[in-house]
This record gives C-alpha cells, structure tokens and sequence, in this order.
C-alpha cells in the first residue's frame, strides 16, 4: 500500500499543478466579466457532474448512462424546497437533495446493479428516463415548460452571506468552486481507503475481488449511490445557478455529455473529468458562437476525441515521442507499463 | 368490447414496429458487440425518407423500398468507416461513437429539412376502414403494417434460423474465434447484420410514418423502449426480443387505454421485476 492510488498525482509537482489550477479558478472573477464568470459557474457545475460519474466510471468500471437523472432529480428537490418566493438557506437544501438523489440511486442500483456491462448500460439508461418521463408527463414540476425556483440563500451556522445584486453570481462561483474542491479531496481520500481499493479492484478483475472475500455486490452499490449523491449536489447547484429547472436537465442526453467529458479529459485520473468539463464548457460556447449548428460541432468533437484521443487530454503527455506501447484494447492503461500490474484474467 | 379490439390490434402493430428495431439492436450486439445508441436515430432517418419520398413521389409505396435500400447504404457506410474499429473498444468508446452520430444525424435533419413538425399522409388505397364487427372497423393501414412487419420478421427468422449465413451469424454470436479458425470472411458477416438491422429500423421508420407525425428526436423514446425490450427479450436472442416486444407492445397500449396514469411508468416497473427474478431476461438463457 505504499504506491499511491493510479488515479492521484504521484508526485508531489502534480499535487501543485492542481493546486495552481485551484488557485487559478479562483482568481478568476476577479478578472472575468460577469457573463463569463456565470459561465465559469456552467463549467464547475459540469465539473461537479463528471467527477461524480468519475466515480463509477474511472474507479468502479460501471458505465452508467443514468447518471443524468440524480442530477436532474436534485434539481427539482431544490425546486420543491424553495419554490418562487420563499428562498430557504442552502444547509437545508443541500443535504436533503443529496440525500435524495442518493437514496433514487441506491434504488435504481438495487436493480441496475444485477446487470452488468451492456445491459447495466441499458438498465440505467432506462431507469434514468423514467425518472424523466415522471417530470416531463405529469405536472408535479411544471411539465414540459419547467419552473421558476428561488434560489437558496448562501447561508450556514446561523450566518448569511448577503450580497448585493450584482454580486450573488460571484458568491455561486465561489459556493461550486468550494464544492468542487472538497469532493475532490473527499474522492481523493477514499481512493487511499480500503473501500476505495476494492473499487478498484473491481474495476480490474471482479472475480478475484469476491475470492479475497470482499463483497463486491455491496461495495458497488455503495459506491452507486455514492455518486448519486454528489450528482444530486452537482443538480442542486445547477438549480442555484439558474434558478430554474425543466425537464431536458434530466434527460439521457446529461449523462452522455458527463460520460464525454470523462473521455474527454482522461479516465485514468481523478482530475480529469474536470479538465473534461472546462475544456467541453468552452468548446460548446466557442462553438455557440461561431454556428449556429452547434451540436453537429460537438458531435464530430466527439467523434475526433473517441478516434484519436482515447486517454483524454490529461493522457496527453508533451515529449511523448518515445510513447511506450500499451495495450490499445485498454484505454485505462498507464503509460508506463512498469507500473502496471501483472493482469491474470482466467476467470 | 370494440375498444378493446382496437386496443389489442394498435398493441399489436405497435410492438411488431417495436420488434423491428430491438431486432437490430440485438443482432447488432449479439454479433459485434456494439452497443448502437444511434439505432434511434435510423429509425427517425427512416421517417424522414418515408417524408421526403412521399412529398416527392406523391405516394408512399416508394417509401419502404427507399427506406430499407438507404438503410442497406447507411450500415454499409457505418460499419466500413466508423464501427469496424470499435469492436473491441471499451463500451464508453461505443457509447460515445454513436452518441456522436446521434447529434450529427438529428444537426443533419435539422439542415436538410427542418424543424417542423410534418405529417405523412396515408396512401389513398388504404385509407379506409374494415369492418370487423358490426360496430368496430379498423384502419386498413394498419393492419397493411402489421402484414408487413410480420413479413419482414418472418424473413428475419429464417434468415437466421434456416440458411447458411444465418446459421455462420448464430456461431458468429456465440464462438467468434472459431468462425475465424473455419476461414470464415468475418468482415462480410459484419457488414451484413449492420446493414440489414440498419434496414430494419428504417423500414420500421417509415412504415410508422403516416401514423404519427414526423418530429425532431422521435427516435430517442423509440431507442429506450426497444432497450427495454431487449433487456427482457435476453440479449442476442431474437425470438426473446420478438415475444418481448409483443408484450411491450400490449403492455403499453393496454396501460395508456386504461390506466393512463400509471402507463409512462408500467414497462420500467415490469423491466425492475424481470431484473429480479430473472436477470439475463425472460427469454435469455440461464447463464
């Protein structure tokens, strides 16, 4: 146990390049515009979504394509908490639509989790429309057009952060950024874990995980409702952000764009789903600027980073002209193949 | 007693139009592995081309020819450019790939034709009603639908079951390597049950056409349910997916007839309990 978990920075130079991204991010409106520092708020809310996902996918080896949903769900708690004209404060908000969206998940993995690979993807796919079709058919949040919610006031231990108005998006930055930067830590910390080990474990070989006598069954779904939970916070600051909530935020299309920024980013480290998420977050709004056919632009974006960059921009290693061959069936590979451990799969 | 014949026939042809596009997502996975999220969107293609040939031509009998000819071209291309090389990528790639295409095709959609809603009418030949009891008639179209489904499925089984491609395609599914080891030309097989599951969706597209109308993203609502019917159908089965989407198919007609309140959420619930009890589908086998 003295390696450190393959997806943290292994150095200490890496653990200070992320705290000078940090540090970055958050002098940033000190600079920015106001638009650009709500779009800031978009990109650390996305962020949010992907490390979350990041979870499921990078560690565990679950790709889930209902992810989208407890998100979406959080969302509408917010909604139902603190509907137009009664603003209630965000440490009552936030946990109750974490712990929403936690408990939905933890049901749908009750399910979703006696599947596997295909047909879990099915499976989450499936349950995370219905949750979509329960807000999209009935009127129970607006239907089809959504609502209007007051946004929860930045308020913890008895003590308000009253900002004037041109200043509360500013304070929505700094909530997600905070937000961002502690589950990081937090997903950090529990790589180091024993738990966090076994979902690693399971990643690579399931089998040998049940015959070190782990229960693997129990260790996904706690790691599936998990990830729900911070989807749910990641929602809650979406409906924060906007102060408003339809359906389409529950849709599948959610979890596809989460996956993307993962790939995009880089599967094999925990921090690239945020790398993901900014550089997906800016390549949408250049685009949006340039066309107006902005999704056949994110498409062949899509396309483009599936075909040549299947380790995501943090695999992205400069002098890598001398590039050790791994596996090319196996995108989570390391670079380095001493480090790699010796994979015996007869199961 | 006519409402619900008429409930039984519409849950028929519906899970029939169902079966043609589950069918090819299963054979598609079955044999490749590919899990097509873009299947929806051939299905929406098939739409549009039953649209643009009927406001074209002026009749929709050159629909469905044109449909499963272009889904034929469509595959082909997919499978030569893009899935051959995600074969034995991880599933997230896959997902991605054809999550890709769907945003392509609908931006595509959006280009050549449109955002409007359209309507495709029903040709003049069949739009009337035959009456089946002295009070309940029903749409000859139909029933033309549900022939014609049924016709394409019985081509479908006993292309798999009865000749010699299907019976390389059934070993493809289950032993690849050994299909390989008898010198068999694998990429030919590929090519085929892309482009004829393509196909499928296609005609399915355009045969539904006329009875709803021709919208933006239809195919995503269409892509779920048939993940429904392929989960309880068993993965790579056919006659599972068939059996699967009849019962869809009536399940949800019945529901939206008689229990409109709970029928949006009746095929998930049913898709939780057949995960329950039995986890590879009803029609899967034991594994």
């Amino acid at each position: 146990m003295t390696q450190a978990p393959r997806l943290l920075p292994e150095t200490k130079t890496g653990w200070a390049a992320l705290a000078v991204g940090a540090i970055a991010l958050a002098l940033m409106p000190l600079f920015a515009s106001p638009y650009h520092v709500e779009l800031g708020t978009t990109a650390l809310i996305a962020a949010l979504l992907a490390l979350s996902l990041q979870l499921l996918v990078g560690v565990t080896g679950l790709v889930s394509l209902g992810h989208g949903a407890f998100y979406g769900l959080a969302a509408y708690i917010v909604y139902f908490l603190s509907p137009e004209g009664s603003p209630q404060p965000i440490w009552l908000t936030l946990p109750i639509a974490m712990l929403v969206a936690g408990l939905a998940a933890a049901l749908v993995g009750l399910f979703a989790l006696r599947t596997k690979g295909f047909f879990f993807l099915m499976v989450t796919l499936a349950f995370g429309q219905m949750i979509f079709f329960v807000f999209h058919d009935t009127k129970i949040g607006g239907g089809t057009d959504g609502a209007y919610l007051a946004k929860p006031i930045i308020s913890a231990f008895g003590m308000t952060l009253d900002l004037p108005r041109r200043q509360r998006p500013i304070g929505t930055y700094y909530v997600a950024l905070t937000q961002l930067i502690i589950t990081y830590l937090a997903l950090a910390w529990l790589l180091r874990t024993l738990f966090g080990r076994v979902l690693e474990g399971i990643r690579v070989n399931e089998h040998r995980m049940q015959a070190l006598g782990h229960n693997t069954q129990r260790a996904k779904l706690i790691a599936f409702s998990l990830a729900g939970a911070l989807a749910g916070a990641a929602g809650h600051m979406w409906a924060m952000h906007r102060g408003f909530v339809n359906p389409e935020i529950i849709g599948w299309h959610k979890s596809a764009e989460a996956l993307l920024m993962i790939l995009l980013g880089g599967l094999g480290a925990l921090h690239g789903p945020i790398i993901g998420a900014l550089a997906y977050t800016g390549l949408t709004e250049v685009a949006g600027l340039m066309t107006e056919r902005k999704l056949l632009v994110e498409g062949l974006v899509i396309l483009l980073a599936v075909i040549v960059l299947p380790k995501g921009l943090s695999g992205i290693r400069l002098f890598s002209l001398a590039k050790p061959s791994g596996n090319p069936h196996d995108p989570l590979g390391d670079t380095d193949p001493s480090q790699r451990e010796v994979k015996i799969d007869n199961d | 007693m006519s409402v619900f014949l008429a409930q039984l026939l519409n849950g028929l042809q519906y899970g029939l139009l169902l079966f043609l596009i589950a069918s090819g997502l299963t054979l598609v996975f079955g044999v490749l592995g590919i899990i097509n999220l873009a299947h929806g969107s051939m299905f929406m293609i098939g739409a549009y081309v039953a649209y643009a040939v009927t406001s074209w031509s002026g009749s929709l009998w050159l629909a469905l020819p044109a449909a499963i000819l272009g889904g034929i071209i469509l595959g082909s291309i997919l499978e030569r450019c893009l899935f051959r090389y995600f074969y034995k990528r991880e599933h997230l790639d896959q997902v991605l790939l054809t999550f890709a295409l769907i945003l392509i095709f609908e931006e595509l959609r959006s280009l050549f034709v449109g955002n409007d809603f359209h309507s495709v009418p029903i040709p003049s030949l069949l739009d009337f009603s035959i009456p089946i009891t002295s009070t309940f008639s029903y749409s000859a179209y139909r029933f033309v639908v549900i022939g014609v489904c049924l016709a394409l499925a019985a081509a479908l089984f006993y292309w798999i079951e009865r000749t010699k491609m299907g019976a390389i395609i059934r070993a493809a599914a289950e032993k690849p390597e050994m299909v390989d080891v008898l010198g068999i030309d694998a990429r030919r097989i590929h090519l085929t049950v892309v482009a004829v599951g393509t196909a499928l969706a296609l005609a399915a597209g355009a045969l539904n056409a006329p009875l709803s109308s021709v919208y933006p993203n239809m195919g995503d609502g269409w892509l779920i349910i048939s993940f429904v019917v392929v989960v309880i159908g068993g993965l790579g089965s056919i006659s599972g997916a068939f059996w699967s989407a009849l019962l869809i198919g009536m399940i949800d007609t019945m529901g939206k007839g008689y229990f409109p309140a709970v029928a949006g959420i009746s095929i998930y619930v049913l898709m939780a309990v057949v995960l329950l009890v039995r986890p590879n589908g009803l029609f899967g086998q034991r594994t």
